[in-house]
């Protein structure tokens, strides 16, 4: 509990010394470094997580009936029988 | 309640880090803003085959913006399956039921945030479940960092056929959490987590398990917390393709610890084809309740499979053909896929002959996208 409350500690240190404008003499500020002019191929169909939600969430919910895991897929879970 | 105390307790602990480290990340100013998912209209055909369990049906989406503000989308979803899997032919008898899901959600962009609000219900003969929930994803740091987080909370009612007097319920609660960061113009990496939090009747009435041979209707615990953490790398590799890979691992109060692994590979042929090919493989531990025929009495015992020791092994693609395309105003695509998976169970056999079990399962899918 003292290590999560010290990084808790840690993070709220930085971001308000970050929010406040005073750089941290060992921490350069870091500016976005891929223009929005250079994000062309990242936004082409091929590189999305799920380009049709439908067929996606099938898939999803052939696995969840089968699998033990579930979460943390991307996609919003939902409820179903399937027992 | 104690779970999902504790679930909460670790929503709010991770919100407070999200809302430090953010207080970081948008000191960077943004003149963008994100914009309202595409109108969009799906119809699908899907059929699932393996292990005795037969399930199709169509499905569809619609979605429109309206004032562009607030995108609605409409689906519905039908299963019809026909199920004579291994634990109903040697306990049972064959059955067949239709499951029907409808589900309505809200999307709303406000500069560089959007929220989306989703009300889902899906009803079988002997199965009601009720899902609310509601999402958010934040653009910061100039664009390049995409947060997002989520909850869930679903309700079931749980019946069971030729037993009015049997009647049941279910809760469930999910929060989510996740990220993803432009690495360089060519490539994403994310990372998901989710909490999940499940109370009532997890179990089937009408499984059974095993104790000393005899058959005994399956005692499962009725609270269950899962932890479930994903981390995604997506690549164009230059020439008109992409690969992708992720890893995820899951872990829960049953004992179940699970890995699940894919690659991926897409590739553009010519003007109009798009094809995407994928090997994924799961593999996960047993309950601590699940036995294949216990040899003790136990206040929990379960001989559900699902909860068996396994893995399986998943071969898929898919390819979109795009029928007619006018820049700025529609597109249509015939899409078809197909997965292939290998189920192996290493603690669950086949009561027929003794031997350990294991099936393959086929799943085909044939649908049309539009944009419009």
């Amino acid at each position: 509990m003292t290590a999560r409350r010290t990084l808790a500690a840690a993070a709220a240190l930085l971001g308000a010394a970050l929010l406040g404008g005073c750089a941290m003499p060992t921490i350069p500020s870091i500016q976005p470094w891929v223009k929005p002019y250079e994000r062309e191929r990242l936004a082409d169909p091929i590189m999305k997580l799920s380009r049709d939600a439908v067929p996606d969430k099938h898939f999803e919910h052939v696995r969840v009936v089968r699998e033990a895991a579930r979460g943390a897929t991307g996609f919003q879970g939902g409820g179903c029988g399937c027992n | 309640m104690a779970a999902t105390r504790a679930a909460i307790g670790l929503w709010r602990r991770l919100l407070a880090l999200l809302g430090s480290l953010l207080g970081g990340l948008l000191v960077v100013p943004s003149a963008r803003a994100v914009d309202l998912p595409e109108n969009k209209g799906e119809a699908l055909i899907h059929s699932y085959s393996g292990g005795g369990v037969k399930a199709n049906g169509p499905a569809f989406l619609v979605r429109k913006s309206i004032l562009d503000k607030v995108s609605l989308t409409g689906t519905y979803y039908l299963d019809a399956v026909s199920n004579a899997s291994i634990d109903v032919v040697t306990t049972a008898s064959p059955y067949k039921e239709t499951r029907h899901e409808f589900g309505l959600s809200a999307d709303y962009v406000y500069r560089d945030a959007q929220l989306t609000f989703g009300l889902m219900t899906s009803h079988e003969p002997d199965y009601v479940a009720n899902t609310g929930s509601f999402d958010v994803t934040q653009e910061v740091f100039g664009g390049m960092t995409t947060i997002a987080f989520g909850f869930t909370r679903a309700s079931d009612t749980v019946k069971k056929h030729n037993e009015p007097e049997f009647h049941d319920t279910a809760d469930h609660w999910q929060y989510r959490l996740g990220a993803t960061q432009i690495l360089t113009p060519r490539w994403l990496v994310s990372a998901n987590f989710e909490a999940l939090s499940d109370e009532g009747y997890l179990a089937s009435p009408y499984r059974v398990a095993r104790v000393f041979g005899a058959a005994v209707p399956e005692r499962t615990p009725r609270t269950r917390s899962g932890r479930a953490a994903k981390l995604r790398l997506v690549g164009d590799l230059g020439n008109r393709d992409a690969m992708h890979v992720e890893y995820r691992y899951f872990s829960d109060t049953w004992d179940i610890k699970a890995h699940t692994a894919e690659i991926g590979y897409s590739r553009y042929f010519g003007e109009n084809w798009l094809a995407d090919s994928f090997f994924r493989y799961y593999s996960q531990t047993h309950a601590l309740f699940y036995s294949d025929n216990a040899t003790s009495e136990t206040t929990y015992v379960s001989r559900n499979r699902q909860l068996s020791t396994f893995n399986d092994m998943g071969l898929g693609g898919r390819v979109s053909y795009t029928v007619r395309r006018v820049p700025g105003r529609y597109d249509v695509k015939l899409n078809g896929s197909y997965e292939y998976t290998r189920f192996k169970f290493k603690d669950f056999t086949d009561l027929r002959d003794g031997s350990l079990y294991g099936y393959a399962s086929s799943v085909i899918q044939v649908y049309l996208s539009a944009t419009y």
